[in-house]
């Protein structure tokens, strides 16, 4: 009975991500053949992009702060608190610029993509798309996968800018610290290679968020009780990837663009 | 009980060498489970309304997403339009749905559109000009009666005026093929007598083969012993002991279709399961 148990979920779990891999895989295709629905790309790009983007400038400035207060607390102990600005910034681009909004972006926007799709799906509204000739990847899923992909990277670029200025607002403020220093220290350490790792990955980032958001919501069954799974599968399943996909990303970039 | 047929005022008239608009060979569907529907097998004509008939769960739902591709048969074949669809990829299946109009249980309205944009929805996805969309949203919604709620949102509207948006939204595009899946279920009687006048009217207009499910018997018969009058704008009963010929019945029980035919064989119909469905 056991053993009958872990089979059925073997099974299941690989269903699962064969069906993801084949709907995520047809959405990003989709972005290359037309028809491509470009009011509904600007409208998705406008609630993803300019909504999210309160809680990634917070979350941004103070994440940077708390690096600030942290890193001092150690650095000072080494006589080496100079480097704060360093710190901060090469953190805040290389990791958690794009981990945190990321992860901000999941929590708004895979759920709320989850949940509307769910909810057209148990009130029959994409059995009626499709009964109208359009098709839901296209109109629905595609636009949300393509302005997520986009807007994320610039949040990204968003919440690296105030986490540097967060760190600023902290060694000036707190720490009563050379601001132009920390400023210096910052932009100095930068190389390309840390650039590059930060933009990179909010491209796979948003390509999770919105695949993984749009598929639950797609799958949903069992009315509203269902769209509730949806959501919570979505949010938790887009935050592990991002950071699954995150350690893998790191670590390739790591050996072909080492700092 | 003995009825002749009645021709309606402008049918294309179906005749067994005529195309079917739909066509289902030995179908079954089914789920994770046993399956919903077994050896099902019947044809709509040109011009032919076929009421469905049987009670709550036995697949009336799914033989209607079957019919236009929503679903796939586990076996047999259907045919739309004289194309087998029942193995036909989803982007070849689109065109095909878009000659058909399908009136959904609840409606099916995007909350998210206006009236406006819910009853153009396919118009607008094909780039038509605003100025003639609005002039045909305007018939549409004149048609179903329902002209005054142009700009406003489904949720402002009852659960019989989301039907009969619903049913301005499958006829804007004056389709080959209308699908009614139960239009007139859970709302008042004289909300849904509106309903099937709707439905009567487009049969006895537009000649629009059609296929409506329902469980609701009087609503059957209205369909069946009733046709549109266009000089009193209204329905009106059919002489007595006359029936519409281009209206016929299928009833469905446990996942098989078990009885084929017109208004008066279903009522002289001796299968035991019609009997207790009609008393």
């Amino acid at each position: 009975m056991a053993i009958h148990t872990i089979d059925r979920t073997a099974k299941q779990i690989v269903l699962t991500v064969q069906e993801y891999s084949l709907f995520a895989g047809r959405a990003l295709m989709n972005l290359f053949r037309p028809p491509i629905y470009w009011t509904d790309f600007l409208i998705q790009s406008d609630i993803i992009g300019f909504g999210s983007l309160p809680i990634v400038i917070l979350s941004g400035f103070f994440t940077g702060g708390v690096l600030s207060l942290q890193s001092a607390a150690t650095l000072s102990a080494f006589g080496a608190t100079a480097v704060t600005g360093q710190f901060v910034s090469l953190t805040m681009i290389r990791e958690l610029g794009a981990v945190l909004t990321g992860i901000m972006v999941s929590g708004r926007n895979a759920s709320s993509m989850a949940s509307e799709l769910g909810s057209m799906v148990v009130t029959e509204q994409i059995d009626a798309m499709r009964a109208l000739g359009v098709d839901p990847m296209r109109k629905l899923v595609t636009p949300r996968v393509f302005a997520t992909i986009t807007m994320l990277l610039f949040l990204t670029i968003v919440a690296d800018a105030f986490g540097i200025m967060g760190g600023a607002a902290v060694t000036v403020f707190l720490n009563h610290q050379n601001g132009t220093q920390y400023f210096h220290m910052a932009y100095e350490h930068l190389r390309y290679p840390d650039i590059v790792q930060g933009l990179v990955k909010p491209l796979f980032f948003g390509y999770i968020i919105a695949s993984i958001g749009c598929f639950y919501g797609m799958r949903t069954t069992g009315g509203t009780e269902g769209v509730g799974r949806s959501t919570i599968s979505a949010v938790v399943n887009a935050s592990v990837l991002i950071i699954f996909v995150d350690f893998l990303i790191t670590h390739v970039l790591l050996s072909i663009l080492p700092s | 009980m003995n009825h002749s047929a009645y021709a309606t005022p402008n049918p294309a008239i179906a005749t067994p060498d005529t195309f079917p608009v739909v066509a289902l060979r030995n179908v079954a569907a089914g789920f994770d489970g046993p399956p919903v529907l077994e050896d099902v097998s019947f044809s709509v004509a040109p011009a032919e309304t076929r009421i469905l008939l049987g009670p709550a769960g036995v697949g009336k739902s799914v033989l209607l997403k079957l019919i236009i591709g929503l679903l796939r048969p586990l076996e047999g074949s259907v045919e739309l339009f004289g194309e087998e669809i029942s193995r036909m990829p989803e982007e070849k299946l689109f065109p095909l749905r878009a000659r058909a109009g399908m009136v959904f249980q609840e409606g099916a309205l995007f909350d998210s559109l206006t009236v406006r944009d819910n009853v153009a929805y396919q118009l607008i996805q094909e780039r038509v000009p605003d100025e003639e969309i609005d002039v045909r949203v305007h018939e549409a919604l004149r048609f179903v009666g329902l002209e005054q709620t142009f700009a406003l949102y489904p949720s402002s509207l009852s659960g019989g005026m989301r039907r009969r948006v619903a049913i301005a939204r499958a006829l804007i595009h004056q389709p080959e093929l209308i699908l009614y899946d139960s239009p007139t279920g859970g709302l008042d009687p004289v909300t849904s007598e509106t309903i099937i006048e709707l439905i009567v009217k487009q049969r006895d207009v537009r000649a629009t083969p059609s296929l409506l499910v329902t469980h609701r018997l009087q609503d059957a018969f209205t369909l069946c012993t009733h046709r549109f009058s266009i000089e009193l704008e209204r329905m009106v009963p059919l002489p007595e002991g006359q029936t519409n010929r281009n209206t016929t019945f299928l009833m469905l029980n446990e996942g098989r279709l078990i009885f084929d035919g017109s208004l008066d064989e279903l009522v002289h119909s001796k299968d035991p399961f019609v009997r207790e469905f009609l008393e």
